[in-house]
């Protein structure tokens, strides 16, 4: 443990870490001292001079290093200058003075200087309601300035940095949070100050304008209204906004959120979403969130979201009661009681997931999970240990990444992987081709795409990345689906899996193993029971499936021609897709701001969301319909309310009887603090007050016996003349039905694009940007040839959900596609 | 009396190799790599008395004593941004003597256990770096810079790194930031560079003149060195004199020298014979000094000018006579500071912005009374807060200005 | 192109002054290195170094930004660059500009019509003894020039006018 240091600030005694901030142990102790520049979160530069305090320390006796006593007190020696709170650390026997004449002088010196230069536009700024500077002024300020106005500086107020991000110039104050953070947390510097002195300005060159899938949390920790998202500014005013904590769907990390919901007259009348804010989760995403997470949310108020159950009737879909479409549904499943499947997707909370499984157990049907990784038993085994925190994690630690791209699969796992990195630990990237992980690896290691098992396998020989992986305190591996299928991903989890058992990193917090999953939720579908089957298509041909929150017919052809063939289809869904197309009948789901339920995140925390705005029309929560079809299939599950689903769940599934919504809604004291009325020191990012989840034992940790299932070894893929291997990469804005919808990340989601090692395109005479048109297993897709010299020839990189289907490699042959514009 | 430091006036082609060698040039280099332990070479430096030459006047052996040994490599760096508004002393040493400089950085580097040093020169200064670049291609030539010298395991490399065109690159944390490749803006401090300098590691940084001494100091020895100058401030400095003077220019004499041995002795008086009315003698970062016969007669050392309620800094002396109004003074001042302001703390960059304002309006005429009190707050309002000595530098001839010649800004304002 | 095609011999002399694992301390001479060509640095130059240096070109321009001797726009191909701080105004500086505007019929700011000199007003050059001074700054680098008159100063233009139209 960190020594303990005894302080005084403003005449209370403090016992705080060694090393803290004066600020900090300040905050700590619910002192506010007033910062701009300090965020602590950020290194600290001591730049805004709002922080002025006094500092004395005793004086020591030159001769003996004691300290002087004067009246049995020791002799404090203040500093002539006023001090920064946020660069001076703490030591014995300190004296702040906060509220001085002094300390108060400087402070409001500080503000009337920031104030020089400020528009003072408050009415009409975003950040109006929750601004520092504002509550600053109010609190620390002078009564008035004694700058003439007219002499104010003037500049650009509405300069896009990006299609994103929007700065107003007048209103920066100069801090630099944002630029610290794009260099410092994300490791992207694409914003900068231009000129310098009165003329510094925020620029941002990269192209697209600030590219990073982080800038949204500059605006968070803008201490004023310089920085606004595309997507609120303008929107409202932060007090006529309600606060509801939710869980991110957009990828396995589980980002904990806040959504900031208002009636809106467009929306005639609706409680509609506003944005989506970090809600903060020092073990999960901090206080951070990624931009597909933040600006996704509006796929919930699509024009194709369905609201009424519908029966198919003469060809056509025409609505139907609740009554008649389940009654529908459930005469036809058990009709074809022998042929019964359920295709159910990681998009699933785990409540919908469980009454799912059931209605399957029950009804002598098969449960499929919609996903092409595998795995999911194993971080059951051997997953990263209950207490598991990354942003501890540093010297001393390994964390091995292997066929992820996390930057595009997880961006927050990758910015605290990163960070990890940052602070010492050792960092291993293990993926045929380069990612933007590489830069901040200690290792990395470039196989060719079908070597991923051997590459994990040769960790067993003695090599320098073997060995220090093998000796550090903590280990974590990360494996993902980039280049693999079913099969592929599985073995490779196994290998995984073992290396892990073999260096005994396993059992314990900091250590195990991580799935990069497709889906938010695919973890939680493998614990409640869904497996993924090798050969979807056969398994739906002839069959009478329940599809619930997925899309195959509209993902693959090869699925689409298999349902075409199926005795019977419900489709269970928030949107309209081409599935539901086909379907024989629709049920409509509530998306999960409208209710309540739980994700298990990869990490294996179960984690609650809750109902932030009304539901669309008459749908419903998936539980609740899937137990109103199982009730006209004659079986009994709970439909009214999630929390006893959870308790249903939780009693019947190993590791989680302690589980239970109240336990799931508990919270601890968190640093940093953030929230509260002084929203200067953490940013706007949302107080946890909702719940922090908890995380499951694994099986290694429970106590139970692991064994690994041995690695198969699998016949690599021989690609015929002209032939080449395509394989699945995954991409952050990709055409997922969650994030097409949403308008504002559009124009990052851009073209398909498949890629090629230079050498190869050249051999099928193919140029960059070149249009073409790749096909393999009876379907085809049109892209646009993008280079990658990092890969390996012969192989072609397709994007996950990007109009091309594909699940896992194959042969592929690639050819030019006559130019005919854009290609969609 | 001859020059310790600007000796090409008393040596002609000094700067040629051959002439600075035939004239004692690098025995003491010799000296100290063969026969002495790098502290030893420290220890004579502090014996002399040396403080440094940038304006801080810090004592130069205590901070080479600093130098953390638990963390490496050590890197040196010479300070040649020159940048004060009248100071143009180091120019004229690595033009003139450029060895005898290279020489003192060596020494200094040998001193700390560095085995690369560099001359961060002004931007402006690009003909001096690539003379400089010669001179230390020749030094490399003859043995005197490279590996193993003197068959001895130490190596050394120079190398020059040109600024851009910023004043604040002279404060030494800004200027390693700059080496580093980024804005130069200072870094906070403590760490100070001798624990946490170049590339996050100890490093020593010294002006162009400090360095220039050292090899002086070792080759006559630190009671030589301290038998010039007086108790407070040891050896001799170069005065630059600028401003209303007949013969402006670098004075290299001992420290103690009077204001008026400098001005009318070295320099010829005043133009026209004018009277001085006032004296900056730290260059534009100065306070302004009313001066008196007393004040003429007020050795420069660093105590005795602070007695005067003024900073020797950089003995950069600018002579204002009888014709000049303090007002356009602090007008052109400002105009460098908040020119010159990096902009990275509050006080100094919107200080300097809106002093920018008022000194304008005062100067223009246009300016009240009210402005002059209002422009006298604000700086003091700075006063003691920003990040770096630059936001202080700008405060000082408005204040010194306004409070010790109230009369000029009388005059300047409406009724 | 890149510099380091064009000028593969300075950029590898540059780089060999600072550690491999700080090869970010070159990117202020590899600026000077690409002003050169142009007088002033180009996107694609910017970019260029970029990614010589692993930095962002973000990175890089804030640099472009923050010091005075690099240029983002075109001018003259001379900046005439006239040290007018408190030393050389004392000394007559302001007079000297102003003289030498009316002569060139320019303001400051400003360049002459034949695109050969920007008239500029800087700050302290660290030649207060020699004013008026000022530096060209232009292809071959920073020249000063001190002890300055207008007619000197206009002969000065003359021959770099006539070594132009050579
Ligand atoms: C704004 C500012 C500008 C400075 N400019 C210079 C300079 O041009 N040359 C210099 O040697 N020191 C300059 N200094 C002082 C340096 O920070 C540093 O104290 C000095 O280089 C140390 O060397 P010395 O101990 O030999 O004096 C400046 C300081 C400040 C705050
Ligand atoms: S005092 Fe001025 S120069 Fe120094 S850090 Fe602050 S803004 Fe920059
Ligand atoms: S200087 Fe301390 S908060 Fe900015």
């Amino acid at each position: 443990m960190t020594k303990q240091v005894n302080l005084t600030i403003n005449g209370k005694q403090v016992t705080v870490p060694d090393g803290t901030l004066v600020a900090d142990a300040a905050k700590m102790v619910g002192i506010d001292i007033p910062v701009f520049c300090h965020h602590p979160k950020l290194e600290p530069v001591g730049m805004c001079r709002m922080c002025l305090v006094e500092i004395g320390r005793p004086m020591l006796d030159r001769a003996t290093g004691q300290v002087i006593m004067e009246n049995g007190q020791p002799k404090i020696q203040f500093m002539p200058k006023l001090e920064t709170a946020c660069t001076n650390r703490v030591s014995e026997g300190m004296v702040v003075m906060t509220v001085s004449d002094k300390a108060k002088e400087g402070q409001q010196g500080t503000v009337e200087f920031l104030l020089t230069s400020h528009p003072l536009d408050c009415p009409i700024c975003d950040k109006g309601g929750e601004c520092p500077l504002q509550n600053l002024t109010m609190q620390f300020g002078p009564g008035k300035s004694r700058f003439i106005y007219d002499e104010k500086l003037h500049l650009e107020k509405q300069v896009p940095l990006g299609e994103l991000i929007w700065l107003d110039r007048e209103r920066c104050i100069q801090c630099a949070r944002c630029i610290r953070f794009q260099d410092e947390v994300a490791g992207e510097a694409v914003l900068g100050f231009d000129d310098r002195g009165r003329n510094t300005q925020i620029v941002s060159l990269s192209d697209p304008g600030f590219d990073s899938v982080f800038s949204g949390n500059t605006t968070d920790i803008c201490p004023v209204g310089a920085l606004t998202t595309a997507d609120f500014r303008f929107g409202a005013r932060p007090w006529e906004l309600k606060a509801q904590a939710s869980i991110c769907t957009q990828c396995p990390v589980g980002c904990n959120t806040t959504l900031n919901t208002r009636r809106e007259a467009k929306a005639g009348g609706d409680i509609v979403v506003k944005r989506v804010m970090p809600r903060q989760n020092e073990e999960v995403n901090e206080i951070w969130l990624c931009d597909k997470g933040r600006f996704a949310y509006h796929y919930a108020e699509s024009k194709k979201r369905l609201a009424r159950p519908m029966v198919r009737k003469e060809d056509k879909l025409a609505r139907a009661s609740w009554d008649a479409a389940t009654r529908f549904a459930a005469e036809n499943f058990v009709a074809n009681k022998k042929d019964f499947v359920v295709l159910a997707s990681g998009r699933l909370a785990n409540e919908d997931l469980f009454n799912l499984k059931s209605l399957a157990d029950h009804a002598d049907g098969t449960a499929i999970l919609y996903s092409d990784m595998g795995g999911g038993d194993l971080t059951q085994l051997v997953g990263v240990g209950a207490g598991t925190n990354i942003g501890k994690m540093g010297a001393g630690d390994a964390i091995l990444v292997v066929a992820s791209d996390l930057y595009e699969e997880a961006p927050i796992w990758w910015l605290r992987v990163k960070q990890a990195a940052d602070r010492g630990a050792t960092l291993i990237v293990a993926n045929p081709r380069e990612t933007k992980l590489d830069k901040f690896a200690k290792f990395t290691i470039r196989y060719a795409y079908g070597d991923e098992v051997k590459t994990v396998n040769d960790f067993s020989k003695k090599s320098k990345i073997a060995d220090e992986f093998a000796k550090a305190r903590n280990a974590i591996v990360f494996y993902g689906s980039e280049g693999l299928g079913l099969n592929g991903s599985s073995t490779l989890a196994s290998a995984c899996a073992t290396l892990l058992k073999e260096t005994n990193h396993v059992g314990r917090p900091n250590n195990g193993l991580v799935g990069v999953w497709q889906r938010a939720n695919d973890q939680g579908a493998w614990e409640v029971g869904f497996r993924p089957v090798p050969d979807l298509e056969k398994a739906l041909k002839g069959k009478a499936v329940y599809i619930v929150g997925a899309d195959p017919v509209g993902d693959d052809p090869n699925l689409a021609k298999a349902l075409k063939g199926a005795k019977f289809v419900a489709v269970q869904d928030v949107l309209e897709t081409a599935t539901t197309e086909i379907a024989d009948v629709v049920f409509p789901a509530q998306v999960y701001t409208e209710r309540e339920g739980t994700y298990i995140s990869g990490e294996r925390r179960v984690q609650r969301f809750y109902a932030a705005v009304p539901p669309k029309g008459d749908s419903k929560p998936d539980f609740a319909i899937t137990s109103q079809v199982a009730k006209q299939m004659g079986v009994i599950l709970e439909g009214s309310s999630a929390s006893v689903v959870f308790d249903i769940l939780a009693n019947s599934i190993d590791g989680m009887a302690d589980l239970s919504y109240e336990k799931l809604a508990e919270v601890y004291g968190q640093w940093p603090i953030v929230g509260r009325g002084d929203l200067y020191y953490g940013g706007t990012t949302y107080e946890n007050t909702q719940g922090l989840g908890m995380q499951l034992l694994p099986m290694a940790q429970a106590g139970g016996t692991v064994r690994i299932p041995k690695v198969r070894k699998e016949a690599a893929l021989r690609p015929k003349e002209k032939e080449l291997i395509a394989v699945p990469v995954n991409k952050l804005y990709d055409r997922g039905v969650t994030i097409n919808p949403a308008q504002l990340l559009g124009e990052r989601v851009g073209e398909a694009t498949v890629a090629l090692h230079p050498s190869t395109a050249k051999k099928l005479g193919l140029e960059a940007g070149a249009h073409i048109k790749i096909s393999f297993d009876g379907v085809s897709g049109e892209a646009v040839l993008k280079m990658d010299d990092t890969i390996s020839t012969g192989v072609a990189l397709v994007p996950r959900s990007m109009g091309i289907a594909i699940r896992e490699p194959v042969a592929a042959r690639v050819q030019a596609q006559a130019a005919s514009g854009k290609v969609k | 009396m001859s020059h310790v430091l600007l000796r090409h006036r008393d040596i002609p082609n000094i700067n040629r190799l051959d002439v600075y060698k035939k004239n004692g040039g690098f025995a003491a280099w010799k000296k100290a790599v063969t026969k002495m332990q790098p502290n030893e070479v420290t220890g004579v430096v502090k014996d002399s008395g040396l403080r440094g030459r940038g304006g801080a006047g810090f004592p130069t052996g205590m901070k080479w004593s600093f130098i953390d040994n638990k963390n490496w490599p050590h890197y040196v760096v010479a300070n040649a941004d020159e940048s004060e508004p009248g100071t143009f002393k180091d120019r004229e040493i690595m033009e003139g003597n450029p060895f005898q400089f290279l020489e003192g950085l060596a020494l200094g580097s040998y001193a700390v256990g560095a085995n690369a040093a560099y001359v961060y020169l002004r931007g402006e200064f690009w003909e001096l770096a690539a003379f400089l670049d010669e001179k230390i291609a020749e030094m490399e030539e003859a043995g005197y810079l490279g590996e193993n010298l003197f068959g001895t395991e130490y190596s050394l490399k120079i190398y020059t790194h040109l600024g851009a065109g910023a004043y604040i690159c002279g404060e030494e944390t800004a200027l390693l930031e700059s080496l580093e490749g980024k804005r130069g803006q200072p870094r906070v401090r403590p760490p100070f560079p001798p624990s946490y300098g170049l590339y996050g590691k100890p490093t020593i940084i010294n002006n162009v003149e400090t360095f220039t001494n050292v090899p002086a100091i070792l080759a006559n020895g630190a009671d030589w060195y301290k038998s010039m100058g007086t108790m407070d401030s040891a050896g001799v400095k170069v005065f630059s004199l600028s401003g209303r003077v007949r013969k402006p220019g670098n004075y290299e004499l001992p420290f103690g020298t009077t204001f008026r041995q400098l001005i009318y002795e070295h320099a010829g008086g005043v133009q026209e014979g004018r009277p001085v009315k006032a004296i900056m003698p730290a260059g534009a970062s100065s306070s302004l000094i009313v001066v008196d016969d007393k004040v003429l007669d007020t050795p420069m050392d660093y105590a005795t000018v602070r007695t005067l309620g003024a900073d020797l800094g950089s003995a950069s002396v600018i002579v204002l006579d009888d014709t000049v109004d303090i007002d356009w003074v602090i007008n052109k001042t400002i105009k460098f500071f908040k020119h010159e302001s990096c902009g990275k703390c509050t006080p100094c960059r919107e200080g300097n912005y809106w002093m920018k304002h008022l000194t304008s309006r005062i100067h223009s005429g246009n300016g009240s009374k009210d402005d002059v009190d209002l422009l006298l707050n604000v700086a003091k309002q700075m006063q003691g807060k920003c990040l770096c000595a630059l936001g202080e530098f700008s405060t000082m001839a408005v204040v010194t200005g306004i409070e010790r010649f109230p009369q000029d800004f009388k005059k300047a304002v409406k009724a | 192109m890149s510099l380091e095609k064009t000028h593969p011999k300075e950029v590898k002399q540059i780089l060999s002054k600072y550690p491999l694992e700080h090869k970010r301390s070159a990117v202020m001479p590899l600026l000077y290195l690409a002003q050169r060509e142009e007088g002033f640095i180009t996107k694609s130059a910017m970019q260029d170094i970029a990614q010589m240096l692993e930095m962002t070109e973000t990175e890089v321009a804030s640099i472009v930004g923050f010091y005075t001797l690099y240029h983002d726009e075109k001018a003259g191909k001379y900046r005439m660059q006239v040290c007018t701080d408190l030393p050389c105004a004392l000394r007559g500086a302001d007079e000297f500009l102003n003289n030498l505007c009316g002569n060139l019929g320019i303001k400051v700011g400003e360049t002459t019509p034949d695109g050969l000199v920007t008239l500029e007003a800087v700050m302290c050059l660290a030649a207060c003894d020699k004013a008026p001074m000022f530096q060209t700054q232009g292809p071959d680098g920073i020249k000063y020039h001190e002890l300055m008159t207008v007619d000197r100063t206009m002969e000065l233009i003359d021959a770099l006018k006539q070594a132009e139209e050579k």
